[in-house]
């Protein structure tokens, strides 16, 4: 079978484009593959997408979207919007508040509902504390169950007490490994 | 273990044994998971992503069950031997492309693979022959629970584990299954199947993942959504629609076979008559008329080759495992030769 493209070559990749649900075959070389690929990359990277999903936002201040740095790796918003990719785990906080309705959008949750690692940091360990007393609390309420509701939310301000004395004078290393 | 071992070897996922093996080809569960605080491969230089592969090598070697395992790293390996990991499902196009600090590590079984520094620190995946989500869930949850008593993985209580790309966050989980569909592409419904899917926001890929094409009626589905369910709830979904697509193919063969069966045993045999004796053969004619064989053994129209002879076949005669097997390079054409004379060989044997 002969290149759809060029008509010389012997075609030896075949590609199925689906566009809004019409089915197109195309048989071509592989110089003319490697043409059609870098064209398509052209018109539609992942990257694009999760930038475009992340352009849907329109932050009031633009300004300060894009100046945003993550302080553990440097990699600022306009560079994610740029290539799609975080930098770091710690990425996720120092953007956390454009990546909340982004993850949204994609997942249709924002909340995880899986397993988590055994080993956290004690830091980790107390706001995974923290995360379960303020879902048994929002439970207590939907129950009408006040009294309990009252016990929790004292709970949950003495763990918030503690966590911000111990975040200001946190010295964990911050090598990741062990 | 070197990687010449694999040659000889019939990978897990290929044996054709396990639940619906006539119509699911293998199972498979991959997690990404990332050092906290380490930049993701594509951010952090050459000395981070040094330390990123050291730490997780030194953390394999501390878990017992895990020693058995061997480590290349990439920059030791040529491309033909890329291709080849490639082609045995061991390791992703993208982990092949720039060699920095990137490693594989692979199981005597192939059961379990580990990539270092793909997209994300750690991608591991487990795969099991036939229908066998959950199988492979587990094992890959006892391997995972074991790394991160050694490794600080990046993790948000709200937003579970954290990846360089943010359609992996949440379990950082990827259930997919590869179907072998080829009666509901002969009857033309399988648009109507693959749009269905896409409806319920799962993916259809390729033989080889992302960006690759659907050929001799194979068909890989995979979960799109990774945040939101429990690992557990995610792989349940799949399963539920694994088992109405398995549904549908069995109907689809049966209808062909009651009503069309001399057109059937007709192309069927054609295909295996072309495989005994062609002396010039390409890849992709080799999967398509490997399908219809496959089909063939299936529905017992041909009983003296079996599903895991078959299977190999449609790995062996791929480029890199046929290079290998002569143990030089192959121009195209020589290939071609190669991979007919290999055919005729295992398939005239009986």
């Amino acid at each position: 079978m002969l290149c759809d493209v060029c008509g010389k070559n012997q075609a030896t990749v075949h590609l199925t484009e689906i566009i809004d649900e019409q089915m197109n075959e195309l048989h071509l070389c592989e110089d003319c593959a490697r043409q059609k690929s870098a064209q398509m990359e052209q018109q539609f990277g992942l990257s694009d997408l999760l930038a475009g999903l992340a352009e849907f936002e329109k932050p009031a201040k633009e300004a300060e979207s894009i100046s945003l740095k993550c302080s553990n790796c440097g990699l600022t918003h306009a560079d994610f919007k740029k290539i799609g990719r975080l930098g770091c785990g710690e990425c996720y906080t120092s953007f956390k508040k454009y990546l909340g309705p982004l993850l949204k959008r994609i997942h249709g949750s924002n909340q995880h509902m899986g397993k988590s690692p055994l080993k956290v940091t004690k830091v980790l360990k107390k706001k995974i504390d923290l995360q379960d007393l303020r879902n048994s609390l929002q439970k207590a309420i939907e129950q009408e169950a006040f009294e309990e509701a009252a016990k929790i939310r004292d709970q949950i301000r003495e763990l918030e007490r503690k966590f911000s004395q111990e975040h200001s004078n946190d010295t964990e290393e911050k090598d990741g490994t062990k | 273990m070197g990687l010449n071992d694999l040659l000889n070897h019939t990978s897990e996922w290929l044996k054709g044994t396990g639940p619906h093996s006539d119509i699911v080809i293998s199972s498979r569960v991959r997690l990404a998971r990332n050092i906290d605080k380490l930049p993701f491969p594509h951010w952090g230089n050459k000395k981070q992503s040094e330390q990123v592969l050291k730490a997780i090598e030194e953390a394999i070697q501390r878990i017992d069950y895990l020693k058995p395992t061997t480590v290349f790293k990439l920059s030791d390996i040529d491309s033909l031997d890329k291709q080849f990991l490639i082609e045995r499902h061991l390791m992703s196009i993208e982990h092949a492309q720039k060699a920095d600090n990137k490693a594989i590590v692979i199981d005597e079984d192939e059961v379990l693979t580990i990539m270092i520094n793909e997209e994300d620190h750690i991608r591991m995946q487990v795969m099991q022959s036939g229908f066998n989500l959950f199988e492979a869930w587990n094992i890959i949850n006892k391997i995972d629970d074991s790394l991160a008593k050694e490794l600080r993985i990046a993790f948000l209580p709200d937003w579970g584990y954290l990846t360089a790309c943010p359609t992996n966050t949440g379990t950082g989980m990827r259930g997919s299954v590869m179907l072998h569909l080829p009666a509901l592409v002969i009857t033309r419904q399988i648009d109507r199947v693959l749009a269905a899917i896409s409806k319920l926001s799962f993916t259809t890929r390729g033989l080889y993942g992302e960006g690759t094409q659907a050929s001799g009626n194979f068909f890989q589905i995979s979960n799109q959504v990774s945040l939101g369910h429990s690992e557990e709830g995610i792989i349940d979904n799949l399963t539920g629609l694994i088992r109405q697509i398995i549904e549908q193919e069995n109907q689809a063969r049966q209808a062909m076979f009651s009503k069309n069966q001399a057109v059937l045993e007709d192309r069927i045999n054609r295909s295996l008559g072309i495989l005994r004796s062609a002396h010039i053969i390409s890849s992709q004619e080799t999967i398509e008329l490997l399908s219809m064989v496959r089909l063939g053994a299936d529905l017992g129209i041909i009983k003296d080759i079996d599903r895991r002879r078959i299977n190999e076949l449609f790995i062996i005669t791929l480029p890199a495992h046929l290079q290998k097997t002569e143990n030089k390079k192959l121009t195209s054409i020589e290939r071609d030769v190669k991979r007919a004379e290999l055919i005729r060989n295992k398939l005239n044997l009986s």
